[in-house]
């Protein structure tokens, strides 16, 4: 089966945006920017001014598919660690829990090594958060008074109809 | 794969336009990206090649408005169509919600367009869907062609499951909205089940 629907709630939102923002402090880093694998922009933390963030999204899910494919080819299971380096900025792109696209941008002002250690320690943090999110994820599916909240059950023609309207 | 946020209240769908090569995916992106407004649309990007095939992906992000307070996102993928890319259009399948076959009218074209749609449907399979199950329209594009079959012979050879059909200029945006609306019609009926 294809892997279920992402569903994100308040509070994993908050604790995965804390998590970004003490990686992003940490490391001193430009952004710090969690995607999931299918371009999915999830949180973001840091000056995102002038970044078109939906792009960066699905360009990172682009660029890890294709050295996903690249890895099998040759028969490893994945390359965990992505690294692009530029005259000013550098990409540091990494999987968490084989599932999210982690990215940090940094300047000159850190260094790659840093950026490791601290990607290292935010992505076990991560790990746990997204676990704790599958299973409440889970939990929710599995429980019919909770389908109701669900903003999709009460979805009418008449309202699909009016997002193409103009 | 839709990404419901209910802390951001969005949900994000994936879209893919499949076909053969030279059926017109960019071309159906290209003028969906023209004739939206600023605000609803993001960038449209073309990774091609300096002729213009498409080499990865386009991906066009499009914002819909809000469907019972979800802002709903739609993500526009094409896949490259030349057979050779068949890894590549493999990878852009993950994680789709709805899928846009682009079937090229001309009487030549369309021992490859049943190739593709061959393709589409094991592709599909191997990423865990069901060709028969997932939210799917089928458009015959370039009608104004002197070469292109009737409408009704593609129809029988290309129809798969009476999915909703569409005859199209892409070029001049014929049936290019009304192609994507049946498709995110779908999709967001699919949510509604869950």
């Amino acid at each position: 089966m294809a892997a279920p629907d992402l569903v994100m709630y308040e509070e994993e939102y908050q604790q995965i945006k804390d998590i970004l923002h003490r990686l992003q402090v940490d490391s001193n880093s430009k952004i710090v920017f969690l995607v999931d694998k299918n371009g999915q922009q999830i949180a973001s933390q840091g000056d995102m001014r002038g970044v078109d963030a939906t792009s960066l999204a699905s360009l990172t899910a682009g660029n890890v598919a294709a050295t996903d494919g690249l890895a099998k080819l040759i028969g490893e299971k994945e390359f965990s660690i992505l690294f692009h380096e530029g005259e000013r900025d550098n990409i540091h792109i990494s999987l968490v829990a084989q599932r999210v696209i982690l990215v940090v941008i940094f300047d000159e002002k850190s260094s790659l090594g840093l950026v490791r250690l601290r990607v290292k320690k935010a992505s076990g943090e991560l790990e746990k958060t997204f676990e704790q999110l599958l299973k409440k994820a889970e939990a929710d599916r599995g429980n019919q008074a909770n389908r109701f909240d669900s903003p999709f059950a009460e979805i009418t023609d008449e309202d699909i109809d009016s997002l193409f309207s103009e | 794969m839709t990404f419901i946020n209910y802390a951001a209240r969005e949900i994000n769908c994936k879209i893919v336009y499949y076909g053969p090569g030279l059926c017109g995916k960019t071309t159906n992106l290209q003028w969906i990206y023209d004739k939206t407004n600023p605000q609803a649309k993001g960038k449209l990007i073309s990774l091609a090649t300096e002729t213009d095939r498409t080499l990865f992906f386009d991906f066009l992000p499009l914002d819909l408005g809000t469907v019972r307070g979800f802002k709903t996102r739609f993500h526009l993928y094409t896949v490259p169509g030349q057979v050779f890319y068949d890894a590549s259009r493999k990878l852009i399948l993950k994680g789709v919600d709805g899928v846009i076959f682009v079937a090229d009218s001309q009487e030549p074209r369309m021992e490859a367009n049943i190739e593709s749609l061959q393709n589409l449907e094991k592709n599909l399979k191997e990423q865990g869907y069901d060709l028969k199950t997932i939210p799917y329209a089928l458009q015959f594009n370039k009608r104004d062609l002197p070469t292109a079959l009737p409408a009704d012979d593609m129809y029988r050879q290309l129809n798969f499951k009476g999915e909703p059909t569409f005859e199209a200029v892409a070029m001049n945006g014929t049936g290019v909205f009304d192609t994507l609306k049946a498709v995110a019609k779908l999709v967001l009926t699919e949510l509604k089940k869950k």
